[in-house]
């Protein structure tokens, strides 16, 4: 495996650095492309080997392209990440005090709540009782619009979660910070914004990992305590472009007493 | 930016410095703190640039140029006396890892942008990206001119565009006749303003933000929102496979 950089792999980098977080597939035909434009060696199925080599150029900086999974769709998704510790280096720039503290607040509301979603009224009660500077009712709803177009929050029936894009470019802050507020998916081991949760012994997973696991099941137990698993198992749709496109689609309806997110 | 005088306090002589920081031109500027300047290790060294690129790659994602100043004050820092290295250093490395070049638009006032050094492809079909490059050239000029206290001759901004490989006076890839698109096809839909200056012989002209631009959105909003779909013309994309933006999503942002 050759681990000179070509154009091929700046180019790469240079899309994927505009667009900031990049969807699988789109980044699979970016790969196929760059390696076509300037006659690199290309496998298609060799995209995280393609990857490495940028990585291993982007070390000394303290960057890496990382991939991760939506927590909405289970989606693979690539982003070039700040690996230093620094974590609101990108936004700092583009927001004054009060507006990152704000975010800041948002964000402890986010990780704290089981959903993983703030309600638009928590994060205007949060801007009011800013300490840097209050904001305003309006001024608050513009912060949020330029925080979901920056992609750091994303927006759902006028709640507010994590984008995928800060998930992955905080992570390592959020680990650190949070520590054992957080939720780590039982599935997989990652970052757990939104989960679905045990109500018996606490484990959580997240939306995507837990219709993976539950696929197979009639009735789903909950893989730590056993006990019946309360909530609606999530239709996994093909997350991959590669596999074959007629899987067959299992929507069960489980009795659920618990919480329902969906 | 004022130049100031190296500091004669005492401390390390200049030879304790790296040997690499030959080119201590005395234009450079140095730390005018008691402290003077400690023995600098390789890693020190190296962990400086990287802070620059970093800087430099986020400053430079949301395009706005980047000022001399602004990376003396939040970057270097203490490191003043190597600066040219360091700049030097992390211009190499944006080359070699990112296919960017650094490039000073404006020379007097040391503001810097980066530029993709990678080859242009040739566009076949413009119509999908026509909009989004010509949105992007125009906030390179509306960007120019913010810096510039929101007016600037116009031999400024055709100078300041050859720095990018726009040239007026020569046919562009993608944007054809460029004279014609900015002082014409701009000035028509009002984003920019082209106006002559009085009591010049031979005329002289130039440019300011059109009422459009000026009304459809805030400055600040441009340089934050379109900017960033910007790049994609600067990577000369080709068709639009990469830029997953449409022109009536683009032309959306402009007005919001």
């Amino acid at each position: 495996m050759a681990t000179q950089m070509t154009d091929g792999h700046r180019r790469f980098l240079q899309v994927l650095m505009s667009h900031g977080i990049m969807e699988g597939s789109v980044a699979r035909t970016l790969h196929r492309d760059c390696c076509e434009i300037h006659k690199v060696y290309y496998a298609h199925d060799k995209l995280d080997d393609f990857i490495n080599v940028v990585n291993i150029h982007l070390q000394p900086f303290f960057m890496q392209i990382r991939k991760g999974m939506s927590e909405d769709d289970g989606r693979t998704y690539y982003a070039l990440v700040n690996l230093a510790e620094t974590e609101i280096t990108k936004m700092a720039s583009d927001y004054t005090e009060n507006e990152l503290e704000l975010f800041r607040k948002t964000m402890d509301v986010i990780i704290i709540s089981e959903s993983g979603f703030a309600s638009s009224t928590d994060i205007l009660n949060l801007a009011d009782q800013l300490k840097t500077k209050k904001m305003k009712k309006k001024e608050a709803e513009q912060v949020l619009q330029n925080l979901v177009q920056d992609k750091w929050l994303s927006e759902r029936d006028g709640e507010y979660t994590l984008h995928t894009r800060c998930i992955m470019e905080m992570e390592q802050y959020i680990l650190s910070n949070y520590q054992d507020l957080v939720r780590k998916c039982n599935i997989c081991h990652s970052l757990a914004i939104q989960s679905q949760v045990c109500e018996t012994c606490g484990i959580g997973m997240h939306l995507p990992c837990a219709g993976k696991y539950f696929k197979a099941q009639m009735e789903p137990h909950c893989p730590h305590c056993n006990e019946f698993w309360p909530h609606e198992i999530p239709e996994i749709n093909r997350p991959d472009s590669e596999l074959p496109s007629s899987a067959p689609r299992e929507r069960r309806r489980t009795p659920s007493s618990g919480t329902r997110r969906h | 930016m004022a130049q100031k005088r190296r500091s004669k306090g005492p401390g390390p002589s200049q030879g304790e410095l790296l040997a690499a920081e030959e080119d201590l031109a005395p234009t450079q500027s140095a730390s005018q703190a008691p402290r003077s300047l400690e023995r600098l290790s390789p890693a020190q060294v190296d962990q400086k640039v990287s802070e620059l690129v970093q800087y430099l790659l986020v400053k430079d994602q949301k395009k706005i140029p980047i000022k001399r100043a602004d990376i003396l004050k939040n970057v270097i820092k203490d490191y003043r006396g190597i600066y040219s290295e360091i700049i030097k250093r992390a211009g190499r490395t944006l080359q070699q890892v990112f296919g960017l070049q650094l490039v000073e638009i404006d020379p007097r006032n040391h503001v810097y942008i980066l530029v993709s050094n990678l080859p242009r492809l040739a566009v076949e079909n413009l119509k999908q990206d026509d909009c989004t490059a010509k949105l992007g050239l125009l906030t390179v000029i509306l960007s120019f001119l913010f810096m510039k206290g929101n007016a600037a001759k116009e031999s400024a901004v055709w100078e300041m565009l050859r720095r990018l490989r726009v040239d007026p006076g020569v046919r562009h890839e993608v944007f054809g006749d460029v004279k014609k698109l900015v002082t014409e096809e701009f000035v028509r839909q009002k984003y920019l303003e082209y106006n002559r200056v009085p009591h010049t012989d031979p005329p002289e002209f130039e440019f300011l933000w059109g009422a459009r631009a000026v009304k459809e959105t805030s400055k600040m909003q441009v340089l934050r929102f379109i900017a960033k779909k910007w790049t994609a013309i600067l990577l000369a994309t080709s068709k639009g496979r990469w830029t997953q933006l449409s022109p009536a999503c683009t032309q959306k942002t402009l007005q919001q």
